[in-house]
């Protein structure tokens, strides 16, 4: 993620420069968009700097919780929508400090459960609560979810936080904050139902680190969970519209926007606005969410994704030259646009394929033209090495309307997991 | 070739070519069918000598294989979450660098050992997220990404890679 933070250093040239000259945004064309789908089970998105001011490539949206049963509920907005993740998670202080007071899930013998969500550097530590939630016309009753920095837990356990430095304190990152997290929470929509899934029905410390615990007397231990009491995918669990969802962004200038506003539409093939039609349909691994992805001659074996989380295209491509500022350290910096090309290819149900083309352009000029802006389609940066694969993010969606299809749920193109997607222009 | 999980013939088989790769794998296949009769591959942290009985197996109930290249030697374990770890080992028998790949994350603390006080302080540089990590200290490279159900990584130090060998080779 790039942040904004790290910017300020030019601020006051790029405030001269746009006081001069209007900055970069005048001096293209801006597309007319087509008209975003409607209807009842249509939610706004928007991507922007959100909450904390420092995002890039966030895409957000606001969901309505609710105490279970009761119309004690408060609106939270800024939630990330992340297909790369399941589950909804929000950060305790984005709700109100009195009201709204969410249940906790338990055990079977009553303990209240907890969770540590790992990310690819950091992890979230909160509390399983139970809440009814509604987003757009779906609703979802006793839904579980995380409560991220609750303030009424333990301190996340060592093998959750792996901190065990005191002096000098550790510099790993977590992500229990809105700044940290860049949102006020993160409705996670991939093709998975729950979080941990099937292993931690039986595998309490799945590779030596903890995902569910219960901690009676302030102690924490591991603890295994039936996929049906582990966090759920939070739109599998309305009553209708419920096998998955669209995420629809029209396409945006070369040189980026402030904002983009989109649409979230809820089930697929369910209604007259979520036909999936056309749409090139990529199965993917049930294990892993990956398909096959092939970049300059090279295939990467179920390596490929696409994950509205991350905000840049993220792939190995020794031609492309990384940024020498350190500010944008592991990000792509032609000296011009770049085109480039990638065939997605289906694992298991099909292995049909799709070309995508896509644009590299160098993030450091991109962001001293604009400072303000928060949305590119052609930011792209380096994971160092071939066993990482090719992994899309926020800038494929621009110009689409891309569809994930929830695992074991029915579709017109058959089950899923999938994930399609569509010209939106 | 007897059986021999203690992986000390890495670098006998290294030496001896493709037919040596062939015949350590099967071997270990076999031992594998057999493992209760016989005492489980021992692992190795970043940094550790492959004869030390640290136990990343046993912690994190994993099975094994060996792959022996050119001039070092990769030991493979699969965890039951389905996550594949490799352990590179140099001919003096250190692991110089260590990946993973699979639907969970491995305990760092376990994975880099004595390196782990440095991954805990390195600075993260500033193309690192939740979902991609950029650790480049002189004496420690870690880069990494992920997200729910897919997580994949190398940690290396580069004062120990053999000659020749470059992160690309790290897979």
């Amino acid at each position: 993620m790039i942040r904004r933070g790290f910017l300020t250093a030019f601020a006051p040239l790029l405030l001269l420069l746009q006081a001069c000259g209007g900055g970069g945004a005048g001096s293209s064309p801006v597309p007319s968009p087509p008209p975003l789908p409607s209807g009842p089970n249509v939610a706004p998105l928007i991507v922007d700097a959100g909450p904390a001011q420092l995002g890039v490539n966030l895409p957000s949206i606001s969901v309505r919780l609710c105490a279970p049963g009761t119309t004690d509920c408060h609106t939270i907005d800024h939630i990330l929508v992340d297909t790369g993740s399941s589950g909804l998670r929000v950060i305790a202080s984005a709700l109100p400090a009195t009201g709204v007071q969410l249940p906790a899930a338990t055990t079977t013998s009553g303990d209240p459960l907890y969770e540590c969500l790992s990310f690819a550097d950091g992890y979230s530590w909160g509390s399983l609560r139970i809440a009814d939630i509604q987003l757009a016309d779906g609703q979802a009753a006793n839904l579980r979810i995380q409560l991220i920095a609750d303030p009424m837990i333990p301190t996340a356990p060592t093998d959750c936080s792996e901190d065990q430095t005191t002096s000098p304190p550790s510099t790993m990152p977590s992500q229990n904050t809105i700044a940290e997290l860049g949102a006020n929470g993160i409705l996670g929509v991939s093709v998975f139902l729950q979080d941990c899934g099937p292993v931690c029905e039986t595998i309490a410390n799945p590779n030596g680190r903890g995902y569910y615990y219960a901690c009676p007397g302030g102690v924490c231990t591991n603890t295994t969970l039936p996929v049906q009491s582990q966090v759920q995918n939070p739109v599998s669990r309305f009553a209708t519209n419920n096998n998955g969802l669209s995420i629809v962004l029209p396409s945006i200038t070369a040189v980026g926007q402030p904002t983009v506003s989109g649409s979230l539409v809820l089930g697929l093939d369910s209604q007259s606005n979520n036909q999936i039609g056309s749409s090139a349909v990529i199965s993917v691994d049930p294990l892993s969410g990956n398909f096959t992805a092939i970049f300059n001659g090279r295939t990467y074996p179920m390596g490929g994704s696409i994950d509205s989380g991350s905000n840049g295209n993220f792939f190995t491509d020794a031609a492309l030259s990384t940024c020498t500022s350190p500010l944008y350290a592991g990000w792509y910096c032609p000296a011009t646009a770049v085109a480039l090309s990638v065939t997605n290819q289906g694992v298991g149900a099909s292995s049909a394929t799709s070309n995508v083309n896509f644009s590299v352009a160098s993030i450091e000029a991109l962001t001293n033209a604009n400072p303000s802006f928060a949305a590119y389609d052609n930011i792209a940066g380096t994971l160092f090495q071939p066993i990482m694969g090719f992994q899309w993010g926020l800038p494929f969606f621009y110009g689409r309307s891309v569809s994930i299809a929830f695992e074991g749920q029915a579709t017109a193109e058959g089950p899923g997991p999938f994930l399609a997607y569509a010209d939106f222009l | 070739m007897r059986p021999n999980p203690s992986h000390t013939m890495s670098s006998t088989a290294a030496a001896r070519g493709r037919n040596a790769i062939t015949r350590t794998v099967s071997t270990l296949l076999l031992a594998q069918l057999f493992a209760s009769a016989i005492p489980s591959p021992t692992w190795a942290a970043l940094g550790d000598s492959v004869s030390s009985i640290t136990s990343d197996t046993q912690t994190l109930e994993a099975s094994a294989r060996l792959d022996a290249r050119a001039t070092y030697t990769v030991h493979e374990l699969q965890t039951p979450t389905g996550t594949v770890i490799r352990e590179f080992v140099a001919p003096s028998g250190v692991v110089f660098a260590v990946t993973w790949r699979g639907p969970f994350k491995p305990s760092m603390t376990l994975l880099l050992g004595q390196y782990f006080g440095d991954y805990a302080h390195a600075p993260r540089r500033p193309g690192s997220s939740r979902s991609r990590l950029i650790i480049e200290q002189p004496n420690l490279i870690v880069h990494a990404a992920g997200r729910m159900r897919s997580f994949a990584g190398v940690a290396f130090v580069p004062q120990l890679l053999p000659v020749n060998v470059v992160e690309a080779d790290l897979q």
